[in-house]
């Protein structure tokens, strides 16, 4: 009797035991998860600096000063070849092996500071300027013995340091890993969500106002219930096939847009703001009702004046978690083509552009190691955003939500 | 397109300028008399009068647009001087509108410079008729709403009229998603059949969409048959996903339901939150860098030779994390429905919580647990980016974990991300593909949900 008992209850440790060990296995592979794309991404975020010293007396660049003051200077300067010049000075300072030591983005720093100051032309200029992917994970991590010699020469003259890298938050797509930058991608995204919001919100919120406070019981009213279920079920690859199908052949919209991407995500998130709308609307008490109703006010003001203002902070928290989902999904901006390479930020919604997923997609693709930390460096500023608008949910949530 | 949206703009100055009048125009009859409706409801009145039949206008007419500018310039010298076949002549207009639009500066094509010039004039002479159109019926009914003004009038009825109008015009937005979605994905795949036989794409053994000839090659024989893709995502979403989280995700949430102490509970659920947070990119991510190599080196050290580096065991093992938090909240339901009595009557004979929730719960709960396996699993395969980023693309049919095969959602992907024209067999396989995937989910889902709501039904 006594041996059995200890039996059971040896079990009952051995279960528990396995129940602690499922959830920290979720949990650790949380924590692992976060680490690996931390210890692989922090490091893009800073990079690797060379001091170069250009003594344009020396180079064969035909530039007169005088002529950059005007309005066409960064024209005049674009036109020159910047590029060899840095590559001149960097293989007369560091040796042959430094001939491609900088960052194609090098060239775009050297003319902003001529552009700016024209008179640096006519003597001797120091700049720091950022190295190539190369050098970078020399300096970093370990790389082919050409690079970290060059990297040990530069440190023995005080040439290398390591600063944050502001490109990376400036710049956009580029086929140079030294170079590349989310602006671009962050900047669609930005478009692209603002066109789900538009849409998706109004839309969501009168549906769930619709379908809780006026619908008849009758066939439409199950239609309709029915499809809203299913659609929040739909993998989300199928709305690309959709937004591709209706969107970009039917309706002649253009390709890779985030008018289309926003559109596509509205249709995915309207399902999800619908079911949140619809719970919150469900939990304003009858009383409040039956007491506006009591005073005269018609069903239409009952709702708009009284119910709905009550359920807002609860359609809002719903809406910013169907917003964070649209934010991190990327199957459907596939299928309408925002994967292109681009390397201009959009300045619209009718522009070609690409989104935050997507570009860490793309650049996972690279064969390029400078792509490796650059895409995680993307995924943790996407993880960043993904907090945020979490964090602003919940805080809505225990700040505004009413226990009735 | 740049005049219409100046026609938009103008539209709802008119519906802005109607409801103002309406308002005044109410203010001032209250001074003298009472009104039925408030003031504002009557500017309200007038004001969506004027919008609404002129934007459903403008809406209607920005697609028939399109169509007409194209007509136009087609009959055109220019237009009629284009390649007969439609896929050449389709790129050309596409060019010739960027060009237009000033978002080019020129196309591969010479032609499309030519007929630039045409489309501009011939958008901008639609656009002008469309717009004015628009215009013109948003001043007369905001005129003709404006004129029933009175003291009488019962504006804020016609106002709710229109608000209800709009109510149910949003919620048919979800019925007209779902037909969208089942037309388009049923029109490009009998466009499909057509160069396809159903019967091969269904029971086909081989999946080789590269061999595929090109759609105008009449009886075209490409390989598109969908039985080892079918496998594939049946072996990593069904399969080896749910291996790593029905056990997990089922013991997660007894921990968390029985066991856990509130604090604990509390601190852990935002975490398996979090779980089902993150973006499906970086799990895609993760898998193909981190797990992907030590799932191969594993497989190469027990000796499997074959074990490939887009193993399905790896893309398998990452979704079924992923899927962990969504067992796990569906599980802690069925268990929180069971009615208490069962669980106290058990604890009352004498048996551990352990037994209770073998022995009780578990039967009692299982339905529902079957359920949302079911939608586990419906989730699994319609997931995109981490098969795609971590599975391969070879269609084997194989029992072998550490080799690679291919999903349904990761040949759509591939076969709509080349360059290849919109109407080959290969593109238009990605949406028989959609079709099937549709159908497959919509299936398991229904299943699940007639099962959980049955099950429920049983202790209500």
């Amino acid at each position: 009797m006594r041996k059995r008992l200890s039996r059971r209850y040896l079990a009952e440790h051995w279960f528990r035991g396995l129940g602690l060990a499922a959830v920290s296995v979720s949990v650790l592979f949380l924590a692992f998860l976060l680490y690996s794309m931390a210890a692989k991404g922090l490091g893009g975020f800073v990079h690797y600096e060379a001091r170069l010293s250009i003594d344009f007396a020396k180079t064969d660049l035909f530039l007169d000063p005088e002529a950059l003051r005007g309005p066409d200077a960064a024209r005049l300067v674009a036109g020159t070849d910047l590029g060899g010049v840095i590559t001149k000075a960097a293989t007369m300072a560091y040796g042959p092996k430094a001939s491609d030591m900088f960052s194609d983005s090098a060239v775009n720093l050297l003319a902003d500071a001529i552009v700016e100051q024209p008179d640096i032309l006519n003597g001797r200029v120091t700049l720091w300027l950022p190295v190539s992917s190369r050098v970078d994970i020399a300096a970093k991590d370990k790389s082919d013995d050409a690079s970290e010699r060059l990297v040990a020469t530069l440190y023995r003259q005080h040439a290398l340091k390591r600063t944050f890298n502001t490109q990376f938050l400036k710049a956009s797509d580029s086929t140079d890993p030294s170079g590349v930058g989310v602006w671009g991608a962050l900047k669609g995204t930005f478009f692209t969500i603002l066109v789900t919001m538009a849409l998706a919100f109004p839309v969501g919120v009168l549906a769930a106002v619709y379908l809780e406070e006026f619908a008849p019981r009758n066939r439409w009213t199950d239609a309709i219930e029915v499809s809203l279920n299913n659609l929040a079920a739909v993998p989300s690859i199928i709305f690309g096939l959709l937004g591709l199908a209706v969107f970009l052949n039917v309706m002649n919209l253009p390709r890779s847009a985030p008018l289309v991407g926003g559109m596509t995500l509205a249709l995915m998130t309207m399902p999800v703001i619908v079911i949140a709308g619809r719970n919150a609307i469900k939990t304003v008490p009858p009383s409040i009702r039956d007491a506006a109703l009591g005073i005269g006010a018609s069903k239409m003001q009952v709702t708009f004046h009284h119910v709905l203002p009550l359920a807002l902070p609860g359609i809002l928290t719903g809406t910013i978690i169907g917003m964070a989902r649209a934010l991190g999904e990327t199957a459907p901006l596939l299928m309408i083509g925002m994967r292109a390479f681009i390397a201009a930020p959009p300045s619209g919604i009718m522009n070609p552009a690409t989104a935050l997923p997507v570009q860490i997609f793309l650049w996972s693709d690279e064969v390029d190691r400078g792509f490796v930390e650059k895409t995680s460096a993307a995924i943790i500023v996407l993880l960043l955003f993904m907090l945020l608008m979490n964090g602003v949910a919940i805080y809505l949530r225990n700040r505004f939500e009413r226990r009735w | 397109m740049m005049s219409l949206s100046l026609a938009l703009v103008a539209v709802l100055a008119v519906a802005l300028a109607a409801g103002w009048l309406g308002f005044s125009r109410a203010r001032r009859l209250r001074a003298a008399t009472r009104l039925h409706s408030l003031p504002v409801y009557h500017g309200a009145y007038a004001g969506l009068w004027a919008a609404i039949p002129a934007l459903l206008l403008l809406a209607a007419w920005a697609p028939m647009q399109s169509r007409l500018v194209e007509q136009s310039v087609l009959s055109s010298p220019e237009g009629r001087a284009l390649p007969a076949f439609d896929m050449q002549r389709q790129a050309i207009l596409a060019e010739g509108r960027a060009i237009a639009h000033g978002e080019r500066d020129q196309g591969f094509n010479s032609q499309s410079a030519a007929i630039a010039p045409r489309i501009r004039s011939a958008e901008q002479k639609y656009a002008m008729l469309g717009g004015l159109v628009a215009i013109i019926a948003a001043i007369a009914a905001g005129a003709l709403a404006f004129r029933r003004s009175s003291p009488e009038f019962r504006a804020r009825t016609g106002v709710e009229r229109w608000v209800m109008i709009m109510l149910f015009a949003a919620s048919l937005i979800a019925i007209l998603t779902t037909l969208g979605i089942l037309l388009s994905l049923m029109f490009e795949s009998l466009r499909f059949f057509r160069l396809y036989p159903v019967t091969s794409f269904l029971f086909g053994m081989e999946w080789s969409p590269q061999t595929a000839l090109r759609a105008d090659q009449a009886g075209s024989s490409g390989a598109f048959g969908s039985i080892p893709l079918m496998w594939g995502t049946f072996f990593i979403g069904a399969i080896i996903a749910m291996i790593v989280a029905v056990p997990l995700g089922l013991m997660s949430a007894i921990y968390l339901t029985q066991y856990a102490a509130p604090s604990v509970r509390s601190a852990l659920k935002p975490i398996l939150e979090i779980l089902a947070g993150v973006p499906t990119v970086v799990y895609g991510y993760f898998a193909a860098l981190t797990v992907a190599p030590v799932v191969r080196d594993f497989g190469l050290s027990i000796g499997i030779s074959s074990a490939s580096s887009e193993s399905a065991l790896a893309a398998g093992l990452v979704m079924g994390i992923m899927i962990i938090p969504f067992i796990s909240s569906m599980a802690d339901d069925s268990i929180a429905a069971v009615p208490q009595a069962m669980r106290d009557g058990s604890l009352a004979m004498g048996a551990t919580t352990s037994e209770t929730i073998r022995k009780v719960l578990l039967p009692a709960a299982l339905p529902g647990v079957m359920g949302g396996i079911l939608l586990a699993v419906s989730r699994a395969i319609g997931e995109t980016m981490i098969v795609v980023m971590a599975a391969g693309l070879s269609a084997n049919l194989t029992l072998n974990p550490f080799a690679s095969v291919t999903t349904v959602t990761t040949q759509i992907v591939q076969l709509l991300t080349g360059d290849q024209e919109f109407d080959s067999a290969k593109t238009l396989a990605a949406f028989a593909l959609g079709l099937a995937l549709f159908l497959i989910t919509l299936l398991l889902n229904l299943i699940a949900l007639q099962i959980v709501r049955r099950y429920r039904e049983q202790y209500e």
